[in-house]
């Protein structure tokens, strides 16, 4: 790894200017009961889940499986669906997010996400990872100066793009859109950062500097992603999930359910009999 | 065999590829034939054309001499000339005649005539015959043979040279006059009317203090005073201006002594070579858009029209966009798409094709009488019972077309937001930020292109548009422009005039359609390119931000 991936681990936390109390940052998030229906259709059935803080969580499955629904409904974004229908709790941090009057803004922003494509606004590499602080009113120079570049670095951006911050975000590379997207979300320091696909739009190379800068990322968020990928769910993942026609049929460390599923369905899918 | 020949031409699509083709060159070619016809025509009126002085025998036998230019030619069977009392060698089957642009309207009490080819005897291009332009009467065609000042007549060496001088000083004073009566005097004038409208305003609000009142009879006097002093000021150059005359002798022998100070200029075209020419043509042309219209708007510039139009379609800009800005985004982003929806949609886009006068006659009802009379009432109540915005104005003119325009303008923004990738809008609500911040920072500015097409056609539609503007606010004759120094600068409640109106009013409702038939087409000229003119200010806008927001489409 060279010195542009390496992270300072001491600032990881955050820019000085906004070191978050130790305490705030315990995020597990539990799932109970969740049911979910497209109208009269049933997308999740009875889904229950433990994910623990700090470490990454892989959810793998057949296309149609239900796994990016899952994930989406940790920051709410199915509320964006008219039909999307959800039963069930989710609680993040010991709070449960399912409820009415939960502020969904304030959820997005402690429940970060990064899409399958990058998908930077057309707006300066700056004003990109200032995005989500200017949202929540904060204008002030100097702390968006050391902000972005701090979520830079941790997005391993910062070498390669220091010299263009304010030139358009279009114009770097699909791999370095996709960091600059994950940069856009640790900005806002969340507590869980949701990975839709991160890498299926990528290249080898582009892969392989996402994967590790999900490997660092771990010491300090809790990280969910969903991956087609099962090499790469193997070798990024703490805990993997192993979901079929909106069941979860299997959840464990990696490696057991990697070497060792309990499933026969699990296993199938893994040695790629379907999906 | 040919007629599988026949069959793989059709189903190789080659037949539907020439129509198209031939569609479109007959579209490109009849739009670039009108625009050619109307340069034409409209580019040649400002042309010194020649003089000439022609003698011919009339159909009793007696000859006539008369300068003239020649305007048309055509040819006629003989047949109808001779039904209508006049005599054609016999054998003879068609016989051209001539257009005569003759002048002089003042003495021969016609300004065109036609005139046989064969009965022309003598046909001349006389250096020293002159045009004269007036300020009444149309053009003068004759020779400049003495100049007097004060009833004295004048020795000089070259007339022409002294006439040029004489004819410049003149030019000059009646500037100051234009001056002097609408800055100065209009300018009092619109204090007065003010002064005026707050006394009554006290009347109205039932105060006798002695006291208000003084204050404004004490301005009053002092207005009255400039107002006098401004009056003897104009009086005095209104006499220094009338100090010389002309003498002119027409093709037919007689003379005439016309008053310097009603001409306002003066050349001899066959003289000219085509540098004179082409610098008298341009500044013809100038003087065309820069000047007020005289005599019925069948003379002089247009300039209140071009500034009317434009001021106006500039106001509607403002007053439309946000309206059907806000609108669109409503529709396309906030209202449940349900059954109201979709209705509301249908009728937005039926409005579009409501005729425009059917607007007019709303603008009318509403905006003009319902509006603007509630408004007299509150807030211009001294000035009743002359209306303020209780009549047709730009303002209401402008209110007029953005609802005419608003259809367009909604469903382009409706389109530019469609056009958003859903990826942009989950990006900018994963961090956090609300519906409406979302479409704030990021949606509306990336379908701002799409909003500002929507506004090019508006704008496009607006600027050509006549027939409501005559009900709510276009004159032929405005008495002033709506923007002036006289505070508050803009006055949107005045009427205005229009290049599209103009054109109506001056081919078809001027008392001599002839004579100004070339106007009409240098107006329709001048329409377009000012449709063009907001059109490409538009467009480059609108391409600045396709620029900035390029990379978009991937």
């Amino acid at each position: 790894m060279n010195d542009s991936t390496q992270l300072n681990l001491e600032n990881l936390a955050g820019p000085p200017s906004q070191q978050p109390a130790a305490s705030m940052r315990e995020a597990t998030v539990r799932v109970k009961g969740l049911n979910l229906f497209y109208d009269e259709v049933q997308a999740l059935k009875d889904i229950e889940l433990d994910i623990p803080d700090r470490q990454v969580t892989a959810f793998i499955g057949p296309s149609g499986c239900g796994k990016s629904t899952l994930l989406r409904c940790f920051n709410r974004m199915n509320d964006l669906i008219d039909s999307c229908r959800t039963e069930g709790k989710i609680f993040i941090a010991g709070k449960n997010i399912q409820k009415k009057k939960v502020d969904v803004a304030e959820l997005r922003r402690r429940v970060g996400m990064v899409f399958q494509k990058p998908n930077p606004f057309p707006k300066s590499v700056y004003e990109n990872v200032a995005y989500g602080l200017r949202i929540q009113g904060i204008n002030k120079r100097r702390v968006l100066d050391e902000t972005v570049e701090w979520a830079l670095r941790g997005a391993a951006l910062w070498d390669e793009v220091k010299d263009r911050l304010q030139e358009p975000a279009f114009g770097l590379s699909g791999g370095q859109q996709q960091r600059l997207v994950i940069a856009r979300a640790i900005a806002v320091q969340p507590q869980v950062i949701l990975l839709d696909e991160p890498c299926s739009a990528l290249d080898p190379i582009s892969t392989l500097k996402v994967e590790e800068l999900i490997h660092e990322l771990k010491q300090q968020y809790t990280i969910i992603m969903v991956t087609h990928n099962m090499q790469q769910a193997a070798r990024v993942s703490d805990r993997t999930a192993f979901m079929y026609l909106g069941e979860m049929i299997e959840y464990g460390d990696t490696d057991q359910v990697f070497t060792n599923p309990n499933e026969k369905r699990t296993e199938d899918y893994i040695t790629g009999r379907y999906g | 065999m040919q007629q599988q020949n026949i069959r793989t031409w059709i189903s190789s699509g080659a037949p539907w590829v020439w129509l198209n083709a031939a569609a479109v060159s007959t579209s490109i070619l009849l739009v670039a034939g009108l625009l050619l016809l109307i340069t034409a025509r409209g580019m040649g009126h400002f042309w010194p054309a020649a003089v000439h002085e022609i003698v011919y025998h009339e159909a009793d036998g007696s000859r006539t001499r008369l300068a003239a230019q020649v305007r048309d030619r055509e040819r006629v069977k003989a047949s109808r000339l001779v039904e209508s009392g006049l005599q054609v060698e016999a054998g003879v089957e068609t016989v051209e005649r001539i257009l005569l642009k003759t002048g002089n309207r003042d003495l021969g009490g016609q300004d065109f005539r036609w005139v046989l080819e064969p009965s022309v005897l003598q046909q001349l291009q006389p250096l020293s015959m002159a045009v004269l332009e007036r300020e009444e009467w149309g053009a003068f065609f004759g020779r400049v043979v003495g100049l007097k000042q004060d009833s004295e007549l004048l020795q000089s060496r070259d007339v022409w040279v002294d006439f040029q001088a004489r004819l410049q000083r003149v030019a000059d004073l009646r500037e100051q006059i234009g001056d002097l009566q609408k800055s100065a005097i209009g300018s009092v004038n619109y204090r007065m009317e003010r002064l005026r409208l707050e006394q009554r305003e006290l009347e109205l609000d039932g105060i006798t203090e002695p006291a208000a009142y003084d204050s404004i009879e004490q301005r009053r006097q002092a207005l009255d005073a400039e107002y006098r002093r401004l009056e003897d000021e104009l009086l005095a150059l209104n006499e220094v201006i009338r100090r010389d005359s002309v003498i002119l002798q027409t093709s037919g022998g007689q003379e005439v002594e016309l008053p310097l100070h009603t001409i306002i200029d003066a050349w001899q075209p066959n003289a000219m070579h085509l540098g004179q020419r082409l610098a008298h043509y341009f500044r013809k042309a100038w003087a065309f858009i820069s000047e007020d219209p005289r005599e019925a708007n069948t003379e002089g510039g247009i300039y209140p029209a071009i500034f009317g139009t434009i001021l106006m379609v500039l106001l509607m800009t403002v007053v439309v966009t946000p309206f059907g800005v806000v609108a669109g985004v409503y529709l396309k982003e906030y209202a449940r798409q349900g059954l109201l929806t979709r209705t509301i949609r249908i009728a937005v886009n039926n409005l579009a094709g409501v005729p425009s006068i059917v607007y007019g006659v709303f603008g009318l009802g509403f905006f003009v009488y319902t509006l603007g009379g509630s408004i007299d009432r509150l807030f211009y109540e001294a000035a009743l019972p002359s209306p303020t915005f209780g009549t047709g104005g730009l303002f209401w003119a402008s209110l007029t077309l953005a609802l005419l325009t608003l259809p367009v303008v909604i469903v382009s923004t409706e389109e530019g937001l469609a056009r958003i990738p859903r990826s942009i809008r989950e990006g900018s609500l994963a961090l956090g930020a609300t519906q409406w911040e979302t479409l704030w920072r990021t949606v509306i500015p990336m379908a701002s292109p799409g909003i500002m097409t929507g506004l090019i056609l508006a704008v496009a539609r607006a600027a050509g548009e006549v027939a409501p503007l005559m009900l709510v606010g276009v004159v032929k004759l405005a008495p002033a422009l709506p923007l002036d120094g006289n505070y508050p600068f803009l006055h949107a409640e005045r009427k205005f005039m229009h290049l599209g109106f103009h054109i109506y009013d001056v081919g078809f409702q001027s008392p001599n359609v002839e004579a100004a038939r070339p106007l009409v087409y240098a107006t329709a000229l001048l329409l377009v390119l000012v449709i063009l003119l907001l059109n490409m200010v538009a467009i480059h806008v609108r391409n600045g931000l396709r620029e900035k927001y390029r990379g978009l489409e991937t």
